[in-house]
């Protein structure tokens, strides 16, 4: 389902599109971590962002987490329907729960990303 | 069971868990691990004790050594005044439900206090015309060093600037706070008394976080607070507002104005000055800033009966829980005196607050205008004020001013040549309503007599000095 996505191990995914542009969102496997969600942070459309800088945030009735740029680059569009329906991010993670679009400054950066058996091998020793 | 620590019972238990005799060399050898050039091997040089009886006779001539406005006619003001607190404040607070309480770790055990909290939340949104507040900071200094970082954290930029006539020990906590953050700040210079907006235009740009303003200023003057505000804004930074709580009975609310953060010390709503403290931080914003917020809020909700509750609220951005990335250090809140607040502004209603705040305008015009037809003092701006004024001493001796008043038995006010160099020649005097005709008349009197005696002019003219003396 998700072959042609990338992970961070910040649970962020990420997603090529056509044109240059790449989509982000929140893992299932982080969405479910967080239990309840209760309030989104986005940025603003413009924004340059680093790979692993943190451009929102989201926060449940347990925790509030930061969310980390998988890659450099430009904000170009935020799902500013998401916080008003944060139940979107646990009913379709990859799809209609994304969170923004970057443009990337430079593609080589995914390489350094985990694919889906990395990322699943990753959360199966993070939750040992 | 004893209360005392150490009974020869409790030490010969001690060593004889760590295997000990308790014998005469045992406590010797208690401390053979320290260096002997580091041991003292002579008595501590302390008096013999005292019994409960010359201990509190001792004590009471101590304090008795403090100047207080118990003492002495109190005229200081620059953030913490005198003014009136109603037994009925002393007397509530002191029940044992309130004043031996400490929040228990599980806060909605204690629905009495955070059903105060919240009562204060209300009271402190509708005084300031904010949509929010905290539960409450340390002190007026700390709120507006919060307020900064909250301001920081919501644009965000890496620029701040404060207001010259902003409290001077606001802004070097504010400093304080921002030394190690790579936060530059700029002060903006108020020569006229006010800070001018079109002053201010000249030092905010598209860097700047906020702009910390205060109203009335430092100098107790009336800032055009909308019209700085609106400059601000048109930067795209915030506005932080400190105010005096008290004015706000007359005076325009700062959520009316265009603030975006307001703080506040709280001292003056219902608590002693009390040598300093502990003083009461208020910290109040706009809903869209609650996720920035400092400190900790109570929440209003329904019980699973659906009873009205309270909560604490957004702790997930407490420090406790968030670590490093919290909103701030803080976790905690000035309870007692939040609800000491609380009570005051009750009793006081909107009406009484304004009649206090009438009352101060009216007796602080009527000190100006009498401090000023004297000979020795003149005007150092010229600014609509509230309760407190900035005059200027030709003679350019404040502080020994300050100390001759003092043995006359007036706290006169607070020089300002230690924050304004500028301002070496000039003295703070703040009024409040608890200051009567006489008291005004007094020190005027006071300070014409002294500006006869030791004016080298007059020096040694008995004549004209016996005839100040007869005015009184």
């Amino acid at each position: 389902m998700a072959g042609d996505m990338k992970f961070a191990k910040t649970h962020e995914w990420i997603r090529y599109e056509p044109a240059g542009i790449a989509t982000v969102g929140i893992s299932s496997y982080a969405v479910e971590a967080l239990t309840d969600l209760v309030f989104m942070q986005l940025p603003a459309v413009g924004r340059k962002v680093k790979a692993g800088e943190s451009f929102g945030e989201i926060e449940s009735v347990k925790a509030v987490s930061d969310l980390y740029a998988p890659v450099s680059g430009e904000i170009v569009e935020v799902n500013a329907a998401l916080p008003n329906q944060l139940e979107t991010l646990g009913k379709d993670p990859y799809g209609e729960g994304w969170v923004v679009r970057i443009r990337p400054d430079n593609p080589a950066e995914l390489a350094v990303l985990l694919d889906q058996s990395a990322y699943d091998s990753h959360i199966s020793s993070q939750s040992h | 069971m004893s209360y005392l620590p150490h009974t020869a019972d409790d030490v010969r238990r001690m060593f004889e868990t760590i295997r000990l005799s308790g014998g005469p060399g045992d406590m010797e050898s208690l401390f053979s691990g320290i260096p002997s050039e580091c041991r003292l091997k002579r008595p501590l040089k302390i008096p013999v004790a005292l019994d409960e009886m010359e201990l509190e006779s001792h004590i009471r001539e101590l304090a008795g050594r403090n100047s207080s406005p118990a003492s002495a006619v109190c005229f200081l003001g620059g953030g913490a005044y005198d003014h009136f607190v109603p037994a009925v404040v002393d007397q509530l607070a002191a029940r044992g439900e309130f004043f031996t309480s400490y929040t228990p770790y599980q806060a909605e055990a204690s629905q009495g206090n955070l059903q105060v909290y919240f009562e204060y939340q209300s009271l402190m949104t509708t005084l300031t015309g904010m949509e929010v507040s905290n539960m409450s900071l340390y002190d007026g200094a700390s709120a507006a060093a919060e307020a900064v970082l909250m301001a920081l954290s919501v644009t965000p930029r890496k620029k701040v600037v404060l207001s010259a006539s902003a409290h001077p020990e606001y802004r070097q906590v504010v400093e304080t706070y921002l030394a190690n953050l790579g936060v530059e700040t700029v002060i903006a210079a108020c020569p006229s008394g006010v800070l001018q907006p079109q002053d201010l235009v000249q030092v905010v740009d598209d860097q700047t976080a906020c702009v910390l303003l205060q109203q009335p200023n430092f100098f107790g003057c009336i800032e055009q607070l909308s019209a700085l505000t609106k400059v601000a804004h048109a930067a795209g930074a915030l506005a932080v507002v400190a105010v005096d709580p008290v004015s706000l009975g007359l005076l325009k609310r700062p959520g009316d104005c265009g603030a975006d953060i307001v703080v506040a010390e709280g001292q003056g709503l219902g608590n002693h000055l009390a040598y300093g403290g502990p003083y009461l931080g208020i910290l109040a914003c706009r809903e869209s800033f609650v996720r920035r917020m400092p400190g900790r809020l109570t929440g209003q909700t329904l019980d699973r009966r659906g009873n009205r509750c309270w909560v604490l609220t957004l702790q997930t951005r407490e420090q406790h829980i968030r670590r490093e990335k919290a909103t701030s250090n803080v976790c905690t809140n000035q309870g007692l005196l939040a609800l000491r607040s609380s009570i005051h502004l009750a009793v006081l209603g909107p009406q009484g607050l304004r009649e206090v705040a009438e009352s101060c305008l009216a007796k602080a015009s009527y000190a100006h205008r009498r401090l000023l037809d004297g000979q020795r003092l003149s005007a150092r701006f010229d600014q609509p004020f509230f309760k407190e004024f900035v005059v200027r001493d030709p003679q350019s001796r404040p502080n020994e001013l300050v100390a001759e008043l003092l043995s006359a038995g007036y706290l006169a006010g607070v020089p300002l040549g230690r924050w304004y160099p500028e301002l070496d020649d000039c003295l703070l005097v703040a009024v409040t309503e608890r200051r009567t005709r006489a008291e005004i008349d007094g020190l005027a009197l006071a300070i014409n007599s002294l500006f006869v005696s030791s004016s080298p002019s007059h020096h040694n003219n008995h004549a004209k000095h016996s005839v100040h003396q007869s005015a009184f």
